[in-house]
Order: structure tokens, then C-alpha cells, then sequence
């Protein structure tokens, strides 16, 4: 089966192509890169990408598909369909699923729902302890045979900083990176928003900066300890920015990605006590939103990654205090970072490709993904950085709704979605109105 | 509707506007006199449905808006839930969809989680008071303690009043931050260090909130002292020891009231903690107004239901409403054989049909 790719700008920043080029893909990998404007192939189906952006498939390195246990929320196949409506190409999914993955026959239970949705790919992601309680490890070695590409205790921090020595120690050993949700919950002491001014005017219980700081300050030092990987997921403080950087520039394996709605939004956004506010971590005050754009810009951090969490409406039309925390977050996440970030001049279009293809890849180690180079994947993530859209959660592909987002107009979005060679999805607007 | 206060629901005091807040003080202080007379009622919500929502414990406020509402000839039903839960029961919204599907004219609701209200106020027409919403708000206490200041004192411009005791966790500290500094006092916050965080002086955007880093600091030249409820849990989540070093070290003494001016009032939303945040001979002191608090609250609930409840019409009575004048207590004069019947205006929406009693 071959796919040609044609007339589009070809934007790889592993092999630092940023230019017009064709791409065709054969058996589900890339074949070549070509000159544009060049002859068909014989036997090649075209997709004509002229006017937008081609770029190796996005990933997303943290999303919740729920299943096995919560599919009333979201499942392995509706949570594929948003996150190639998205323009993700791969995503990883988090163990706190119930049961927790922490084992290899819930991991391989995962890889065989993805593999018959036949959307995006899905990377399950292991628990670093067992059930996620923060006590034992879970078996790294036996959920690697069976397809993790890294651990996580995800939902929950790792709380004991000598059994997170331990778990970085032992997953080295298995090559698996290590991702932490930094939250140190005798700070965060059962806070449901930003501590901040905006906690104290609206008499809702606060988590602090420090809760996440604190944790990502002993992380990157572990790290350093330890010699092994560390990811700290979803940073939303001056503080964990700091701490990566700083760890960075000392040689430490630190990485760390951020999701669009902690560059999009602040804690002022919770006056209304609009449970889709609501998120761990919380949404921050000015300050630390700022140090988050100042990281993405300089390159401290790595990768945006959605935290995609569903959740039903019962557990969201609730008392804010007792909603769940999350939102979703597949099917906005291009569209802000287009229109906030490369429309408002903090970052290029290329460094938009760093941060949702090559970084992910790089991070999990997730061999042929996130390059175009030939031999790789046939992932393909077509952009069309100009076409303004609206989101209407209604029509959401996700089984869930609760998103702030909806409403909200962008002028950016993913416009089709390729995964090994095949076109998993066209954005209508977009492909009508090239006729 | 009212013309002054914008809205139908009454959330809170943040966003306010020092007239419409001065326009339910004035309404309430005519309502004053109704519960002074023999015959405690005026027909003005009469056939109006005012159903309170009580999620938390409350006697008294409760009972003062359910006496509101009966004084106002309002049919009152009183609705006490056990806390609203995901694990059991029926949701908050659940509960207001259903009584929204009868109709009430007003929902009071008093709730363990900021912002109930306001979730409520999304699903129902009913137009919603806020009786108090976890630590947010309480604005009718606050309006009843603006009501009791301004009867001793005159006026706020000028005014400094402290507020003592867990402000993290206090509905009433909110309420009465916005509310006193919107009219002009200046306001002194003060307690133990893990329960008056100085992140608090930005609560109100404005200039006139401070916070003391001693309880005597904000006693000190203050005309007015509002003392607030501690809370036994405060001494498990390790905010405080225990609450004989509350007592003894934050506690409003007579020794502590003495750096108040001379002529300072003691106040407290009740119920109190006798010998803990305050002592019994401030409490029983000659300074004291905390009965006076719970008579101006009646009066502010009546006012309250009456501006958002849309008043039948019937134009309520007091003769001659002196804001400034204090309470009058003792033996009433002669009553007629029918209630007396005066005018008062409460705003240009106030249609004036022709009344029966």
C-alpha cells in the first residue's frame, strides 16, 4: 500500500528539514523523501497537502483512556477517535485505569483493544508501584516484555523519596523512564483549586505551589543520584520549571512536559465555580503561567502533553469541592498551541513539532516515531496553522464533555491524521475547502 | 424585580456596590418596626413560596429566615439535608431541579461548598440568597452586622474595625471584608499564624484590608471588634495545639478589649465558644451587641426576601425610618384594632396596588 504525501511543507527537525517536500509512505513506513512536484509513484492514492504543514505524528506522552474498569467515561477505541480527531498519531496511556496497570496481563489487555480500534497507537505507560499505593514496585520487567514504554504512578505522586530512589534505580535497569506527578499531599492537603489570592477570595481550600515544587526539587536531585530518567509530568509552577532547568544544565536525564491548559489559562478562571476548572494540577496564578511560557520558549521544556482526563458528567455537576478533578484535552490541544503559542509569537512552527513529535518520542524512547526519517513509522500529522475552527464539545469524539474549552475559536488545528501509512481522519472543514 | 439591586439572586457580597448595599440596610431598618408591633406581619409576600435549604446545622439562621418569611406573609418551607455527596443521596443540582419544578419564588440555601449558590443559581429561576456557603460568603450576616454598626456608630467612613479569629476559614470575615471596606472603614484582620495568612490583605483588591500580625495590633484604636467562632477540628489539622492556648493567647479578654477605644463594640456572629474566643464578661459586657446582631438580622432577612422576592406590592410600614437611630426596645405603644398601614418606598419598581391585611 502507498501513500504519497504531496506539496506540503515538511517540517522535521531530526533530520532539520523545514521546506517543500513530498513524503511517500509504503507498508506502513516511510519509503522516501522526495523532491516536490516530482511523478506519482504507480499505485500511490494521493493526498494533495498543498497550503499545509506535514510533520511527523504527534504524541502524546500522558493521556487517560480509562479502560479497563471506567468505560462509562472513555474507552481505548472512543479515546483513539479524539486523539486522531486531534491530530495525535500516538498516544500513552496511564496505568491508574482499574485495575491499575500493573501488571503484564492488564498491559497486554490494552495493546489488544488498541490494536482492534485500529486508530491512533497506544503506548500503555506501567505503574511504579503496585496499585499505584506508593509501597511496592510493580513488576517493570514482566509489563516491559508486554509493552510499556515507561512507568508512572500517575493520578498519585510517588510520596517516599527513598522508594522513588528505589523505582529509578530499578527502572534504569529495564531502560523504562520514569514519569512522576509531583504533589506532595501533606502540602496539597486536600486543596481543590491554586492556593493564591484567588483560593482565599473564593473560601475554596488551596494547594500550593510548593506541593508540586517540592517534589520536582527532590526528583531532579534523584535523578542526578540515581543516573536514570526522569519526566516529570504536567509542571505548572515557577518552581518545577526552575528545578528542570537547573538539573539540565548540571547534566541530569530530566524532562518534563506541560499541558496547553496551564499555558492558556490561569486560577481567575475558577471565579465562576465552574467545575471545568477543576484539575490536578490546578490552574496557577499569573506568575507561574508566565514561567511556563518563558520554559516552553527556552527550551526547558520538552513536550506538550494533554493529561486528557474524561470524566462522566455526574462526577463533574457536582459541588466544586467534590467534582473530579480533570478535563479533556485531545481535541483542543493543537488548535492552543497553535493559536496561543505560534500565533502569539512565543514559539515557531518547528519547535511546535519538538514539543508534540520529536521530544515525545525521544523521551520514551519510542523507536521510529516522531522522525520522518526513511524506515520510520508512517505517522504523519498534517497541519493547517491558518484555518480558524470552533470547538464544539458536543461533537467531541471523546465519551466525555468536560472540557472549558468549548466554544473557544482557534486559528490553527490538525487537519488530518495519518498512522502507518493510512488516513485515520480529515478534518471536513478543511478538506472541503481545498474542493 | 428592584431597580437598585441588579440582580435577582443575592451570592455575595463582592460585587456590590456600596448603594445597593445601603439600599438593604435603609429597607431593613423599616423592617425593624414590624417586629416590634403586636401583630408581627405585613401581607407583602403573601402567595410567594420561600423555601430554605438548610445543608448544614443552623438554628438560628434558619429560624431567622423562616420568621422573615412568615412575617412577610410568605408561605416558608424548610428543607434539612444531610451533606450532599457522591457516594449518597441526591446531587445538589438533582435536589434543585426538583423543587425548581414547583415553582418556589426563592430558594434560601446554606451549604458546606463555596459555591453552591451559585451552581444553583444557574439551574433555577427561583432567585437564590446565599445563607452561607462554605468559607465564601455569608452576606446577610454581613449585612446585619453593617445594620448593627451603623446604628451605634452612625456611619462607616473612617471606621476601623478588626475581625479575630480563623479568617482562612471564615464565610463571615469574607463577607464583612468586602462589605466594610466597600463602605469605607478600614479593616484589621488578626489570629494565630496558620489561620490569618497575610495573603489575605489582597482579598478585596483594595486599600483598606490589612492584616495585623497580632491580635492586640488590630484591637488596638479599633471602634468596632468582631470576634468569630473557633472551630474544635482546627486543633486535628494541626492548626492549632489546642484551644486553651486559643483562649488564652487570642482570645478578646477585657484586658485585650481595653486597647479598643473606650467607646468600641463587641460583636460575634454566634453561636459562641464562651471562654475561648470570647470571655463571658465581653460577651455579657455593656459593650457587647451580639443580641442586638440577631434582632437586625430578622430585619435584614425581611428586607433581603422582600427586595429579591419581588414584594407583592404592598407598601410596608414604619412612619418615620430614622437609620441612624438605635434600636428601640420596651414596652410598645397602643396598637390599633388593624396593623397600621404607612408608606415607604423601596425603589422605583415598587408597584403600589391597593392592599388588604
Amino acid at each position: 500500500m502507498r501513500l504519497l504525501i504531496a506539496n506540503g511543507y515538511v517540517i522535521d527537525p531530526t533530520q532539520g528539514v523545514n521546506g517543500g517536500r513530498d513524503i511517500l509512505i509504503e507498508d506502513g513506513r516511510v519509503a522516501a523523501l522526495l523532491r516536490s512536484g516530482g511523478a506519482t509513484p504507480e499505485g500511490a492514492e494521493v493526498f494533495d497537502a498543498t497550503g499545509l504543514i506535514v510533520a511527523p505524528g504527534f504524541i502524546d506522552l500522558h493521556t487517560h483512556l480509562r479502560e479497563p474498569g471506567q468505560e462509562y467515561k472513555e474507552t481505548i477505541a472512543s479515546g483513539a477517535a479524539a486523539a486522531v480527531a486531534g491530530g495525535f498519531t500516538s498516544v500513552c496511556a496511564m496505568p491508574n485505569t482499574d485495575p491499575v496497570n500493573d501488571n503484564p496481563a492488564v498491559t497486554s489487555f490494552i495493546v489488544e483493544q488498541a490494536q482492534a480500534a485500529g486508530l491512533a497507537n497506544v503506548f500503555p505507560v506501567g505503574a511504579i508501584t503496585k496499585g499505584s499505593k506508593g509501597e511496592e514496585l510493580a513488576e517493570m520487567g514482566e509489563m516491559r516484555r508486554a509493552g510499556i514504554v515507561a512507568v508512572t504512578d500517575d493520578g498519585r505522586p510517588v510520596p517516599s523519596p527513598g522508594l522513588m530512589r528505589r523505582a529509578l534505580e530499578y527502572a534504569r535497569g529495564f531502560d523504562l523512564t520514569v514519569m512522576d506527578h509531583c504533589d506532595d499531599p501533606t502540602l496539597a492537603a486536600g486543596g481543590v483549586m491554586h492556593e493564591g489570592e484567588w483560593s482565599l477570595r473564593l473560601g475554596l481550600r488551596g494547594r500550593p505551589a510548593l506541593a508540586e515544587e517540592s517534589d520536582a526539587a527532590r526528583d531532579c536531585a534523584l535523578a542526578e543520584l540515581t543516573g536514570a530518567r526522569v519526566h516529570l509530568a504536567h509542571v505548572s509552577t515557577r518552581g518545577a520549571v526552575e528545578a528542570v532547568r537547573r538539573a539540565k544544565a548540571r547534566g541530569a536525564e530530566v524532562t518534563c512536559e506541560v499541558t496547553p491548559h496551564h499555558f492558556t489559562l490561569t486560577d481567575a478562571a475558577c471565579e465562576e465555580f465552574d467545575t471545568n476548572t477543576k484539575m490536578n494540577p490546578p490552574l496557577r496564578s499569573p506568575g507561574h503561567l508566565e514561567a511556563i511560557l518563558e520554559a516552553i520558549a527556552d527550551g526547558t521544556v520538552d513536550a506538550i502533553a494533554t493529561d486528557h482526563a474524561p470524566h462522566h458528567r455526574d462526577e463533574k455537576e457536582l459541588e466544586f469541592d467534590h467534582a473530579a478533578f480533570g478535563i479533556t484535552g485531545l481535541e483542543t490541544a493543537v488548535g492552543l498551541a497553535l493559536d496561543r503559542l505560534v500565533h502569539g509569537g512565543r514559539i515557531t512552527l518547528e519547535r511546535l513539532v519538538e514539543l508534540f513529535s520529536t521530544n515525545p518520542a525521544r523521551i520514551f524512547r519510542l523507536e521510529g516515531r516522531g522522525t520522518l526519517r526513511t524506515g520510520s513509522h508512517g505517522d504523519v500529522t498534517v497541519l493547517d496553522p491558518e484555518l480558524r475552527w470552533t470547538f464544539d464539545a458536543s461533537r467531541s469524539k471523546s465519551r466525555s464533555r468536560n472540557t472549558p474549552f468549548h466554544g473557544w475559536t482557534f486559528q490553527g488545528a490538525a487537519v488530518a491524521t495519518i498512522v502507518a501509512g493510512r488516513v485515520v481522519y480529515g478534518r471536513e472543514e478543511a478538506l472541503t475547502a481545498k474542493g | 424585580m428592584n431597580a437598585v439591586l441588579k440582580q435577582r439572586n443575592l451570592l455575595g457580597i463582592r460585587g456590590m456596590s456600596a448603594e445597593e448595599i445601603t439600599h438593604v440596610l435603609d429597607t431593613a431598618e423599616t423592617f425593624r418596626e414590624v417586629s416590634a408591633r403586636e401583630i408581627k406581619k405585613v401581607p407583602t409576600l403573601r402567595g410567594r413560596t420561600v423555601i430554605n435549604l438548610f445543608f448544614e446545622p443552623s438554628t438560628r439562621t434558619r429560624t431567622s429566615f423562616e420568621i422573615a418569611g412568615k412575617r412577610l406573609s410568605a408561605d416558608v418551607i424548610n428543607i434539612s439535608s444531610s451533606t450532599s455527596s457522591v457516594a449518597k443521596g441526591e446531587t445538589l443540582l438533582d435536589t434543585a431541579r426538583n423543587l425548581e419544578a414547583m415553582a418556589p419564588d426563592l430558594i434560601v440555601i446554606r451549604h458546606p461548598s463555596a459555591g453552591a449558590p451559585h451552581q444553583l443559581a444557574r439551574v433555577c429561576r427561583a432567585g437564590v440568597v446565599n445563607a452561607g456557603d462554605g468559607a465564601h460568603e455569608h452576606p446577610t450576616q454581613a449585612l446585619l452586622d453593617a445594620l448593627t454598626i451603623r446604628q451605634r456608630k452612625g456611619g462607616f467612613a473612617g471606621l476601623r474595625v478588626a475581625i479575630l479569629g480563623d479568617i482562612l476559614h471564615s464565610r463571615v470575615a469574607r463577607s464583612n471584608a468586602h462589605l466594610l471596606t466597600t463602605l469605607g472603614a478600614s479593616v484589621a484582620l488578626a489570629g494565630p499564624g496558620t489561620l490569618a495568612p497575610p495573603e489575605f490583605a489582597a482579598l478585596t483588591g483594595g486599600g483598606n484590608l490589612s492584616v495585623a500580625r497580632r491580635v492586640e495590633e488590630a484591637v488596638e484604636g479599633a471602634d468596632v471588634v468582631m470576634v468569630l467562632r473557633i472551630q474544635r477540628e482546627r486543633q486535628d489539622k494541626a492548626f492549632l495545639p489546642s484551644l486553651r492556648e486559643y483562649a488564652v493567647h487570642y482570645g478578646l479578654n477585657l484586658k485585650r478589649l481595653s486597647l479598643a477605644r473606650p467607646d468600641a463594640i463587641v460583636m460575634h456572629p454566634g453561636p459562641m465558644n464562651r471562654g475561648i474566643e470570647i470571655a463571658s464578661d465581653v460577651a455579657d459586657g455593656s459593650r457587647s451587641l451580639i443580641l442586638d446582631q440577631v434582632a437586625n438580622g430578622l430585619a435584614v432577612r425581611m428586607a433581603v426576601l422582600y427586595l429579591l422576592g419581588g414584594g407583592a406590592g404592598v407598601n410596608v410600614a414604619s412612619p418615620n425610618p430614622s437609620a441612624h437611630a438605635r434600636a428601640e426596645t420596651g414596652p410598645q405603644p397602643e396598637v390599633a384594632d388593624e396593623p397600621r398601614r404607612a408608606v415607604v418606598t423601596a425603589g422605583a419598581g415598587a408597584p403600589s396596588e391597593p392592599t388588604d391585611s
